[in-house]
Protein backbone atom coordinates (compact mmCIF):
# COMPACT_ATOMS: atom_id res chain seq x y z
CA UNK A 1 0.00 0.00 0.00
CA UNK A 2 1.30 3.41 -0.78
CA UNK A 3 1.99 5.70 2.14
CA UNK A 4 0.18 9.03 1.93
CA UNK A 5 2.90 11.83 2.55
CA UNK A 6 2.63 14.19 5.31
CA UNK A 7 1.09 17.60 4.66
CA UNK A 8 3.22 20.69 6.40
CA UNK A 9 0.38 21.30 8.17
CA UNK A 10 0.55 17.85 9.31
CA UNK A 11 4.48 17.96 10.58
CA UNK A 12 3.65 20.95 12.64
CA UNK A 13 5.81 21.12 15.57
CA UNK A 14 4.26 19.57 18.50
CA UNK A 15 2.69 21.66 21.28
CA UNK A 16 4.66 21.78 24.73
CA UNK A 17 2.43 21.71 28.02
CA UNK A 18 5.38 23.79 29.47
CA UNK A 19 8.74 25.30 27.85
CA UNK A 20 10.99 23.81 30.20
CA UNK A 21 9.36 20.36 30.81
CA UNK A 22 11.55 17.34 29.74
CA UNK A 23 10.37 14.16 27.70
CA UNK A 24 8.71 11.57 30.32
CA UNK A 25 8.79 9.49 27.32
CA UNK A 26 10.48 9.46 24.33
CA UNK A 27 10.06 6.28 21.30
CA UNK A 28 12.74 6.71 18.84
CA UNK A 29 12.31 4.45 15.09
CA UNK A 30 10.47 1.65 16.87
CA UNK A 31 9.90 -0.87 14.71
CA UNK A 32 8.15 -4.30 15.05
CA UNK A 33 7.12 -7.18 13.02
CA UNK A 34 4.33 -9.92 14.17
CA UNK A 35 4.33 -13.09 12.03
CA UNK A 36 5.82 -11.38 9.27
CA UNK A 37 3.65 -8.27 9.19
CA UNK A 38 5.53 -5.01 9.89
CA UNK A 39 3.05 -3.50 12.82
CA UNK A 40 5.35 -0.69 13.72
CA UNK A 41 7.31 0.92 11.04
CA UNK A 42 9.62 3.55 13.27
CA UNK A 43 7.51 5.00 15.26
CA UNK A 44 8.67 8.08 16.34
CA UNK A 45 7.23 10.14 19.27
CA UNK A 46 7.45 12.24 22.64
CA UNK A 47 6.31 13.18 25.74
CA UNK A 48 6.29 15.48 28.45
CA UNK A 49 5.97 15.36 31.79
CA UNK A 50 2.93 16.20 32.88
CA UNK A 51 0.95 15.83 29.35
CA UNK A 52 -1.42 13.69 28.18
CA UNK A 53 -1.18 12.59 24.65
CA UNK A 54 -3.66 10.47 22.88
CA UNK A 55 -2.96 7.68 20.26
CA UNK A 56 -5.14 7.68 17.49
CA UNK A 57 -5.53 5.46 14.50
CA UNK A 58 -7.26 2.80 12.32
CA UNK A 59 -8.09 -0.85 14.02
CA UNK A 60 -4.47 -3.10 13.52
CA UNK A 61 -2.96 0.46 13.23
CA UNK A 62 -0.01 -0.93 16.22
CA UNK A 63 -1.84 1.56 19.04
CA UNK A 64 -2.24 -0.89 21.42
CA UNK A 65 0.99 -2.91 20.07
CA UNK A 66 2.85 0.75 20.60
CA UNK A 67 1.74 0.87 24.56
CA UNK A 68 2.89 -2.75 25.17
CA UNK A 69 5.82 -1.27 23.86
CA UNK A 70 6.21 1.35 26.38
CA UNK A 71 6.20 -0.68 29.62
CA UNK A 72 8.45 -3.93 27.86
CA UNK A 73 5.71 -5.95 28.01
CA UNK A 74 6.26 -6.16 24.65
CA UNK A 75 10.31 -5.97 22.71
CA UNK A 76 10.91 -4.50 19.59
CA UNK A 77 13.07 -5.78 16.75
CA UNK A 78 14.42 -2.02 16.70
CA UNK A 79 14.26 1.53 18.02
CA UNK A 80 14.69 3.27 20.92
CA UNK A 81 12.65 3.62 24.07
CA UNK A 82 13.44 6.15 26.78
CA UNK A 83 11.67 6.38 30.01
CA UNK A 84 12.84 9.54 31.93
CA UNK A 85 15.86 8.72 29.57
CA UNK A 86 16.52 5.45 30.57
CA UNK A 87 16.35 3.23 27.13
CA UNK A 88 14.09 0.20 28.33
CA UNK A 89 14.93 -1.67 25.38
CA UNK A 90 17.61 -5.04 26.47
CA UNK A 91 16.38 -5.29 29.98
CA UNK A 92 15.65 -8.30 31.39
CA UNK A 93 11.71 -8.45 33.37
CA UNK A 94 13.64 -8.11 36.43
CA UNK A 95 15.06 -5.34 35.36
CA UNK A 96 12.01 -3.63 33.71
CA UNK A 97 10.78 -3.96 37.10
CA UNK A 98 11.85 -0.52 38.73
CA UNK A 99 10.66 1.08 35.29
CA UNK A 100 7.39 -0.51 35.74
CA UNK A 101 7.08 1.03 39.04
CA UNK A 102 7.11 4.66 37.31
CA UNK A 103 4.50 3.47 34.64
CA UNK A 104 0.93 2.10 35.38
CA UNK A 105 -1.07 0.75 32.70
CA UNK A 106 -4.75 0.08 32.48
CA UNK A 107 -5.71 -2.98 30.12
CA UNK A 108 -8.54 -2.72 27.85
CA UNK A 109 -10.58 -5.62 29.73
CA UNK A 110 -8.88 -4.19 33.14
CA UNK A 111 -7.22 -7.24 33.79
CA UNK A 112 -8.45 -7.25 37.14
CA UNK A 113 -7.47 -10.66 38.58
CA UNK A 114 -10.21 -12.71 38.98
CA UNK A 115 -9.40 -14.56 42.27
CA UNK A 116 -9.51 -11.38 44.42
CA UNK A 117 -12.07 -8.90 45.66
CA UNK A 118 -11.93 -5.51 44.40
CA UNK A 119 -10.25 -4.17 47.53
CA UNK A 120 -7.27 -6.63 47.00
CA UNK A 121 -6.88 -6.38 43.23
CA UNK A 122 -6.01 -2.06 44.61
CA UNK A 123 -3.98 -3.14 47.36
CA UNK A 124 -2.23 -5.52 45.38
CA UNK A 125 0.76 -3.14 44.14
CA UNK A 126 1.69 -1.87 47.81
CA UNK A 127 1.53 -5.42 49.00
CA UNK A 128 3.94 -6.71 46.50
CA UNK A 129 6.00 -3.45 47.26
CA UNK A 130 7.16 -4.76 50.92
CA UNK A 131 3.84 -2.93 52.68
CA UNK A 132 2.65 -4.87 55.10
CA UNK A 133 0.75 -2.02 57.89
CA UNK A 134 -2.92 -2.77 57.37
CA UNK A 135 -3.67 0.44 58.30
CA UNK A 136 -1.59 1.97 55.77
CA UNK A 137 -3.06 -0.09 53.33
CA UNK A 138 -6.28 1.02 54.11
CA UNK A 139 -6.31 4.32 53.95
CA UNK A 140 -4.18 3.86 49.94
CA UNK A 141 -7.04 1.41 48.93
CA UNK A 142 -9.98 4.16 50.40
CA UNK A 143 -8.10 6.94 48.85
CA UNK A 144 -8.14 5.15 45.41
CA UNK A 145 -11.52 4.30 46.17
CA UNK A 146 -12.69 7.86 46.53
CA UNK A 147 -10.72 9.32 43.06
CA UNK A 148 -12.30 6.47 41.21
CA UNK A 149 -15.72 6.77 42.58
CA UNK A 150 -15.85 3.54 43.96
CA UNK A 151 -16.44 3.48 47.59
CA UNK A 152 -18.48 0.63 49.04
CA UNK A 153 -17.42 -2.05 46.42
CA UNK A 154 -14.37 -3.02 48.33
CA UNK A 155 -15.73 -6.62 48.81
CA UNK A 156 -17.12 -7.02 45.48
CA UNK A 157 -15.29 -9.95 43.44
CA UNK A 158 -14.33 -8.77 39.74
CA UNK A 159 -16.93 -10.74 38.00
CA UNK A 160 -19.90 -8.93 39.59
CA UNK A 161 -19.08 -5.60 38.31
CA UNK A 162 -20.20 -3.54 35.24
CA UNK A 163 -17.33 -3.16 32.48
CA UNK A 164 -17.10 0.89 34.01
CA UNK A 165 -16.63 -0.14 37.52
CA UNK A 166 -13.63 -2.79 36.28
CA UNK A 167 -11.95 0.20 34.42
CA UNK A 168 -12.30 2.41 37.27
CA UNK A 169 -10.81 -0.63 39.73
CA UNK A 170 -8.44 -1.67 37.11
CA UNK A 171 -6.94 2.79 37.01
CA UNK A 172 -7.27 2.34 41.29
CA UNK A 173 -4.76 -0.30 41.31
CA UNK A 174 -2.21 1.70 38.07
CA UNK A 175 -2.00 4.65 40.05
CA UNK A 176 -2.23 2.97 43.62
CA UNK A 177 1.77 3.53 43.57
CA UNK A 178 1.63 7.01 42.42
CA UNK A 179 3.56 6.01 39.05
CA UNK A 180 4.66 9.29 37.22
CA UNK A 181 3.13 8.28 33.85
CA UNK A 182 -0.39 5.81 33.32
CA UNK A 183 -1.05 4.40 29.54
CA UNK A 184 -4.60 3.90 28.62
CA UNK A 185 -5.72 0.99 26.50
CA UNK A 186 -9.13 2.33 25.29
CA UNK A 187 -10.48 2.95 28.50
CA UNK A 188 -13.90 3.81 26.81
CA UNK A 189 -14.33 1.34 24.64
CA UNK A 190 -17.70 -0.40 25.53
CA UNK A 191 -18.90 2.18 27.84
CA UNK A 192 -22.25 3.93 27.24
CA UNK A 193 -21.79 7.71 27.14
CA UNK A 194 -22.42 8.79 30.58
CA UNK A 195 -19.33 6.50 31.93
CA UNK A 196 -17.11 7.34 29.21
CA UNK A 197 -17.49 10.55 29.64
CA UNK A 198 -16.82 9.58 33.70
CA UNK A 199 -13.79 7.81 32.72
CA UNK A 200 -12.32 11.23 30.27
CA UNK A 201 -12.99 13.10 33.89
CA UNK A 202 -11.22 10.73 36.06
CA UNK A 203 -8.48 10.55 33.29
CA UNK A 204 -8.23 14.61 33.60
CA UNK A 205 -8.59 14.59 37.57
CA UNK A 206 -5.36 12.36 37.86
CA UNK A 207 -3.47 14.42 35.96
CA UNK A 208 -4.62 17.16 37.77
CA UNK A 209 -4.83 16.26 41.23
CA UNK A 210 -1.46 14.02 40.89
CA UNK A 211 0.49 15.11 37.95
CA UNK A 212 0.18 12.00 36.37
CA UNK A 213 1.59 12.34 32.55
CA UNK A 214 -1.18 9.63 30.33
CA UNK A 215 -0.91 8.86 27.19
CA UNK A 216 -4.42 7.20 26.12
CA UNK A 217 -5.09 4.93 23.12
CA UNK A 218 -8.62 5.37 21.76
CA UNK A 219 -10.84 5.28 18.90
CA UNK A 220 -13.65 7.14 20.32
CA UNK A 221 -12.69 11.01 19.14
CA UNK A 222 -14.64 12.53 22.17
CA UNK A 223 -12.82 10.89 24.32
CA UNK A 224 -9.64 12.19 22.37
CA UNK A 225 -10.84 15.79 22.48
CA UNK A 226 -12.47 15.56 25.71
CA UNK A 227 -8.84 14.67 27.80
CA UNK A 228 -5.74 15.48 24.94
CA UNK A 229 -3.19 17.79 25.34
CA UNK A 230 -1.28 16.38 21.98
CA UNK A 231 -3.00 14.09 19.83
CA UNK A 232 -0.74 11.78 17.68
CA UNK A 233 -2.52 9.36 14.93
CA UNK A 234 -0.93 6.81 14.03
CA UNK A 235 -1.19 5.45 10.47
CA UNK A 236 0.24 1.66 8.87
CA UNK A 237 3.15 1.85 11.43
CA UNK A 238 4.21 5.17 11.83
CA UNK A 239 3.55 8.77 13.14
CA UNK A 240 1.19 10.64 10.38
CA UNK A 241 0.28 13.61 12.62
CA UNK A 242 1.43 14.77 16.17
CA UNK A 243 0.13 18.11 16.97
CA UNK A 244 -2.97 19.82 19.57
CA UNK A 245 -6.40 18.63 19.42
CA UNK A 246 -7.43 22.35 17.43
CA UNK A 247 -4.60 21.46 15.02
CA UNK A 248 -6.25 17.96 14.11
CA UNK A 249 -9.40 19.38 13.81
CA UNK A 250 -8.39 22.17 11.38
CA UNK A 251 -6.52 19.53 9.40
CA UNK A 252 -7.70 19.80 5.39
CA UNK A 253 -5.60 16.17 5.26
CA UNK A 254 -8.13 13.84 3.76
CA UNK A 255 -6.71 10.50 5.98
CA UNK A 256 -6.98 12.83 8.95
CA UNK A 257 -10.94 13.94 7.92
CA UNK A 258 -11.91 10.90 6.73
CA UNK A 259 -10.97 9.65 10.50
CA UNK A 260 -12.69 12.31 12.55
CA UNK A 261 -15.77 12.11 10.61
CA UNK A 262 -15.67 7.97 10.40
CA UNK A 263 -15.63 8.28 6.00
CA UNK A 264 -14.89 5.33 4.80
CA UNK A 265 -12.36 5.64 1.62
CA UNK A 266 -14.18 3.47 -0.50
CA UNK A 267 -17.01 5.75 -0.53
CA UNK A 268 -15.70 8.94 -0.44
CA UNK A 269 -16.48 11.43 -3.76
CA UNK B 1 15.53 -37.05 0.75
CA UNK B 2 15.77 -33.50 1.29
CA UNK B 3 12.15 -33.53 1.79
CA UNK B 4 12.34 -36.33 4.03
CA UNK B 5 14.71 -34.45 6.54
CA UNK B 6 12.45 -31.03 6.26
CA UNK B 7 9.80 -33.06 7.08
CA UNK B 8 11.66 -34.79 10.47
CA UNK B 9 13.85 -31.94 10.59
CA UNK B 10 10.32 -29.08 12.07
CA UNK B 11 8.86 -31.07 14.20
CA UNK B 12 12.17 -32.21 15.70
CA UNK B 13 13.45 -28.15 15.82
CA UNK B 14 10.01 -27.66 17.65
CA UNK B 15 10.96 -30.82 20.24
CA UNK B 16 14.24 -29.34 21.35
CA UNK B 17 12.80 -25.91 21.30
CA UNK B 18 10.50 -26.97 23.51
CA UNK B 19 12.42 -28.77 25.81
CA UNK B 20 14.78 -25.95 25.90
CA UNK B 21 12.21 -23.58 26.93
CA UNK B 22 11.37 -25.92 29.68
CA UNK B 23 14.67 -26.02 30.94
CA UNK B 24 14.99 -22.17 30.84
CA UNK B 25 11.73 -21.93 32.63
CA UNK B 26 13.20 -25.03 35.49
CA UNK B 27 16.17 -22.69 35.34
CA UNK B 28 14.36 -19.45 36.41
CA UNK B 29 12.22 -21.11 38.68
CA UNK B 30 15.02 -22.29 40.77
CA UNK B 31 17.27 -19.36 40.53
CA UNK B 32 13.89 -17.09 42.04
CA UNK B 33 13.49 -20.19 44.46
CA UNK B 34 16.40 -19.15 45.88
CA UNK B 35 17.13 -15.54 45.42
CA UNK B 36 13.23 -14.36 45.67
CA UNK B 37 11.11 -13.97 49.13
CA UNK B 38 8.63 -17.00 49.00
CA UNK B 39 4.66 -15.80 49.33
CA UNK B 40 3.87 -18.29 52.18
CA UNK B 41 -0.03 -17.30 51.54
CA UNK B 42 0.26 -18.26 47.64
CA UNK B 43 2.46 -21.51 48.93
CA UNK B 44 0.26 -22.72 51.56
CA UNK B 45 -2.98 -22.26 49.09
CA UNK B 46 -1.53 -24.54 46.70
CA UNK B 47 -0.05 -27.38 49.13
CA UNK B 48 -3.63 -27.11 50.19
CA UNK B 49 -4.66 -27.56 46.45
CA UNK B 50 -2.16 -30.09 45.14
CA UNK B 51 -1.63 -31.92 48.49
CA UNK B 52 -4.79 -31.97 50.29
CA UNK B 53 -7.80 -32.06 47.78
CA UNK B 54 -5.72 -34.68 46.24
CA UNK B 55 -6.43 -37.05 48.92
CA UNK B 56 -9.64 -38.58 48.06
CA UNK B 57 -8.19 -39.27 44.46
CA UNK B 58 -4.85 -41.19 45.82
CA UNK B 59 -6.30 -42.67 48.59
CA UNK B 60 -8.91 -44.59 46.29
CA UNK B 61 -5.93 -45.16 43.35
CA UNK B 62 -4.01 -46.73 46.04
CA UNK B 63 -6.43 -48.95 47.67
CA UNK B 64 -7.72 -50.15 44.51
CA UNK B 65 -4.44 -50.91 42.76
CA UNK B 66 -2.99 -52.57 45.67
CA UNK B 67 -6.74 -54.99 46.13
CA UNK B 68 -6.56 -55.25 42.52
CA UNK B 69 -2.86 -56.44 42.18
CA UNK B 70 -3.36 -58.55 45.03
CA UNK B 71 -6.54 -60.24 44.04
CA UNK B 72 -4.35 -60.61 40.89
CA UNK B 73 -0.54 -62.06 42.09
CA UNK B 74 -2.36 -64.48 44.13
CA UNK B 75 -4.34 -66.26 41.51
CA UNK B 76 -0.96 -67.06 39.95
CA UNK B 77 0.96 -67.85 43.25
CA UNK B 78 -1.57 -69.58 45.19
CA UNK B 79 -1.05 -72.29 42.13
CA UNK B 80 3.00 -72.81 43.15
CA UNK B 81 1.50 -72.59 47.03
CA UNK B 82 3.08 -69.19 47.52
CA UNK B 83 0.21 -67.02 48.60
CA UNK B 84 1.66 -65.55 51.66
CA UNK B 85 4.57 -63.84 49.00
CA UNK B 86 1.86 -62.01 47.35
CA UNK B 87 2.37 -59.28 50.09
CA UNK B 88 6.24 -59.04 49.53
CA UNK B 89 5.12 -58.39 45.52
CA UNK B 90 2.67 -56.03 45.84
CA UNK B 91 4.54 -53.59 48.53
CA UNK B 92 7.76 -53.85 46.15
CA UNK B 93 5.55 -53.14 43.25
CA UNK B 94 3.76 -50.34 44.87
CA UNK B 95 6.94 -48.70 46.28
CA UNK B 96 9.41 -48.87 43.17
CA UNK B 97 6.67 -48.06 40.52
CA UNK B 98 2.77 -48.27 40.82
CA UNK B 99 2.02 -45.56 43.51
CA UNK B 100 5.12 -43.10 42.17
CA UNK B 101 3.39 -43.62 38.45
CA UNK B 102 -0.27 -43.82 39.13
CA UNK B 103 -0.17 -41.09 41.48
CA UNK B 104 1.53 -38.78 39.05
CA UNK B 105 -0.98 -39.68 36.26
CA UNK B 106 -3.68 -38.88 38.41
CA UNK B 107 -1.79 -35.42 39.56
CA UNK B 108 -0.99 -34.37 36.37
CA UNK B 109 -4.76 -34.98 35.19
CA UNK B 110 -5.86 -32.98 38.51
CA UNK B 111 -3.36 -30.82 39.57
CA UNK B 112 -1.65 -30.16 36.11
CA UNK B 113 -5.00 -29.31 34.28
CA UNK B 114 -5.79 -26.97 36.72
CA UNK B 115 -2.75 -25.37 36.92
CA UNK B 116 -2.34 -25.05 33.00
CA UNK B 117 -6.08 -23.53 32.70
CA UNK B 118 -5.62 -21.56 35.37
CA UNK B 119 -2.53 -19.90 34.25
CA UNK B 120 -3.53 -20.20 30.68
CA UNK B 121 -6.68 -18.18 31.69
CA UNK B 122 -4.78 -15.34 33.44
CA UNK B 123 -2.43 -15.06 29.72
CA UNK B 124 -5.44 -15.09 27.50
CA UNK B 125 -7.08 -12.48 29.93
CA UNK B 126 -4.01 -9.87 29.68
CA UNK B 127 -3.82 -11.15 33.94
CA UNK B 128 0.23 -12.32 33.27
CA UNK B 129 0.73 -8.80 31.72
CA UNK B 130 -0.70 -7.31 34.08
CA UNK B 131 1.40 -9.07 36.82
CA UNK B 132 4.21 -7.82 34.96
CA UNK B 133 3.21 -4.15 34.47
CA UNK B 134 2.82 -4.28 38.06
CA UNK B 135 6.52 -5.27 38.74
CA UNK B 136 5.89 -8.67 39.32
CA UNK B 137 7.69 -11.53 37.44
CA UNK B 138 5.21 -13.98 36.69
CA UNK B 139 7.93 -16.92 37.77
CA UNK B 140 7.96 -15.64 41.02
CA UNK B 141 4.10 -15.56 41.69
CA UNK B 142 2.89 -18.04 39.72
CA UNK B 143 5.71 -20.91 39.05
CA UNK B 144 7.43 -20.69 41.91
CA UNK B 145 4.77 -21.24 44.87
CA UNK B 146 3.46 -24.24 42.65
CA UNK B 147 6.73 -25.74 41.84
CA UNK B 148 7.78 -25.88 46.11
CA UNK B 149 4.39 -27.34 46.65
CA UNK B 150 4.54 -29.77 44.10
CA UNK B 151 7.97 -30.85 45.83
CA UNK B 152 6.42 -31.54 49.24
CA UNK B 153 3.19 -32.57 48.04
CA UNK B 154 3.80 -35.78 45.64
CA UNK B 155 6.34 -37.80 47.88
CA UNK B 156 4.08 -37.10 50.52
CA UNK B 157 0.94 -38.35 48.44
CA UNK B 158 2.93 -41.09 46.61
CA UNK B 159 3.78 -42.64 50.59
CA UNK B 160 -0.16 -42.32 50.70
CA UNK B 161 -0.88 -43.80 47.96
CA UNK B 162 1.73 -47.04 49.18
CA UNK B 163 0.14 -47.12 52.32
CA UNK B 164 -3.26 -47.43 51.15
CA UNK B 165 -2.37 -49.93 48.64
CA UNK B 166 -0.74 -52.29 51.00
CA UNK B 167 -3.63 -52.02 53.54
CA UNK B 168 -6.39 -52.66 50.78
CA UNK B 169 -3.98 -55.20 49.69
CA UNK B 170 -3.41 -56.71 53.12
CA UNK B 171 -7.74 -57.31 53.80
CA UNK B 172 -7.90 -58.57 50.35
CA UNK B 173 -5.21 -61.56 50.83
CA UNK B 174 -6.49 -62.08 54.60
CA UNK B 175 -10.00 -61.37 54.71
CA UNK B 176 -10.80 -62.22 51.52
CA UNK B 177 -8.64 -64.91 49.87
CA UNK B 178 -7.76 -66.56 52.56
CA UNK B 179 -4.05 -65.96 53.34
CA UNK B 180 -2.08 -66.59 56.48
CA UNK B 181 -1.39 -62.59 57.80
CA UNK B 182 1.20 -62.71 59.98
CA UNK B 183 3.14 -64.84 57.15
CA UNK B 184 2.01 -61.95 54.71
CA UNK B 185 3.42 -59.44 56.41
CA UNK B 186 6.29 -61.29 57.62
CA UNK B 187 7.41 -61.51 53.95
CA UNK B 188 6.28 -58.12 52.84
CA UNK B 189 8.54 -56.85 55.55
CA UNK B 190 11.72 -58.89 54.98
CA UNK B 191 11.39 -58.09 51.32
CA UNK B 192 10.41 -54.67 51.44
CA UNK B 193 13.63 -52.36 52.14
CA UNK B 194 14.41 -48.69 52.59
CA UNK B 195 15.97 -48.61 49.27
CA UNK B 196 12.28 -49.45 47.90
CA UNK B 197 10.86 -46.55 49.21
CA UNK B 198 13.41 -43.90 48.55
CA UNK B 199 13.65 -45.16 44.65
CA UNK B 200 9.93 -44.50 45.18
CA UNK B 201 10.26 -40.91 46.84
CA UNK B 202 13.06 -40.12 43.81
CA UNK B 203 10.59 -40.76 41.39
CA UNK B 204 8.05 -38.90 43.02
CA UNK B 205 9.85 -35.59 42.96
CA UNK B 206 11.27 -36.10 39.65
CA UNK B 207 7.60 -36.47 38.42
CA UNK B 208 6.88 -33.43 40.61
CA UNK B 209 8.51 -31.47 38.40
CA UNK B 210 8.34 -32.36 35.27
CA UNK B 211 4.21 -32.37 35.89
CA UNK B 212 5.19 -28.71 37.48
CA UNK B 213 7.06 -27.42 34.69
CA UNK B 214 5.18 -28.98 31.76
CA UNK B 215 2.12 -27.15 33.04
CA UNK B 216 2.93 -24.08 33.87
CA UNK B 217 5.05 -23.71 30.59
CA UNK B 218 1.90 -24.67 28.34
CA UNK B 219 -0.26 -21.81 30.42
CA UNK B 220 2.15 -19.49 30.72
CA UNK B 221 2.12 -19.96 26.62
CA UNK B 222 -1.19 -20.78 26.18
CA UNK B 223 -3.04 -18.77 22.77
CA UNK B 224 -5.45 -16.16 22.72
CA UNK B 225 -8.96 -17.30 23.33
CA UNK B 226 -11.53 -20.06 24.60
CA UNK B 227 -9.76 -22.66 22.22
CA UNK B 228 -6.26 -21.57 22.99
CA UNK B 229 -6.74 -22.21 26.81
CA UNK B 230 -8.10 -25.62 25.70
CA UNK B 231 -5.58 -26.66 24.18
CA UNK B 232 -3.08 -25.48 26.28
CA UNK B 233 -4.60 -27.82 28.77
CA UNK B 234 -5.10 -30.82 27.25
CA UNK B 235 -1.56 -30.17 25.83
CA UNK B 236 -0.38 -30.32 29.55
CA UNK B 237 -2.14 -33.15 30.79
CA UNK B 238 -1.42 -35.41 27.64
CA UNK B 239 2.83 -34.28 27.86
CA UNK B 240 3.02 -34.35 31.77
CA UNK B 241 1.56 -38.39 31.69
CA UNK B 242 4.06 -38.92 28.61
CA UNK B 243 6.81 -37.34 30.63
CA UNK B 244 5.57 -39.47 33.00
CA UNK B 245 5.82 -43.01 31.61
CA UNK B 246 8.91 -42.30 29.32
CA UNK B 247 10.94 -40.50 32.83
CA UNK B 248 9.87 -43.57 34.54
CA UNK B 249 11.26 -45.70 32.38
CA UNK B 250 14.74 -44.45 32.73
CA UNK B 251 14.53 -43.50 36.03
CA UNK B 252 14.13 -47.80 36.82
CA UNK B 253 16.82 -48.75 34.65
CA UNK B 254 19.14 -46.09 36.27
CA UNK B 255 18.08 -46.19 40.14
CA UNK B 256 17.86 -49.89 39.61
CA UNK B 257 21.58 -49.43 39.31
CA UNK B 258 21.97 -47.57 42.84
CA UNK B 259 19.42 -49.28 44.30
CA UNK B 260 19.10 -52.79 43.01
CA UNK B 261 15.70 -54.82 44.24
CA UNK B 262 15.62 -57.39 46.37
CA UNK B 263 18.80 -58.15 49.20
CA UNK B 264 21.64 -57.46 48.03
Amino acid sequence: MIEAPPSPEIAAEPRRVSSNSSPMIAVRSLRKKIDGQEILRGVDLEVRKGETLVLIGRSGGGKSVLLKHLIGLMEPDSGEILIEGQNIIGMTERQLSAIREKVGILFQGAALFDSMTVEDNIAFPLLEAGERDPKVLRSRVEEMLEVTEMGGQEEKMPESLSGGMKKRVGLARAIIRRPSCVLYDEPTAGLDPVVADSINKLIRCLQGRFGITSIVVTHDMKSAFDVADQIAYLHQGRVYFHGTPGELQQSTDLLIQDFLLGRSETWRD
Amino acid sequence: MVRFFNALGTPLLSFFQYLGELVLLAGDTFRSIFTHKLRWKLFLNQIVEIGLLSQVLVIITGGFTGAVFTAQAFFQFNKLGMGSAVGAVVSVSLCRELAPVLTALMVAGRVGAAMSAEIGTMKVTEQIDALRALAVYPVDYLVVPRTLAMMISMPLLVAECIAFGILAGYFIAVYLLGVNGPYYVENMVHWTRPKDIIMGMTKAFVFALLIVFISCHKGLTAREGAVGVGRATTEAVVNASLAVLIVNFFLTMGLNIIFPAGHQ
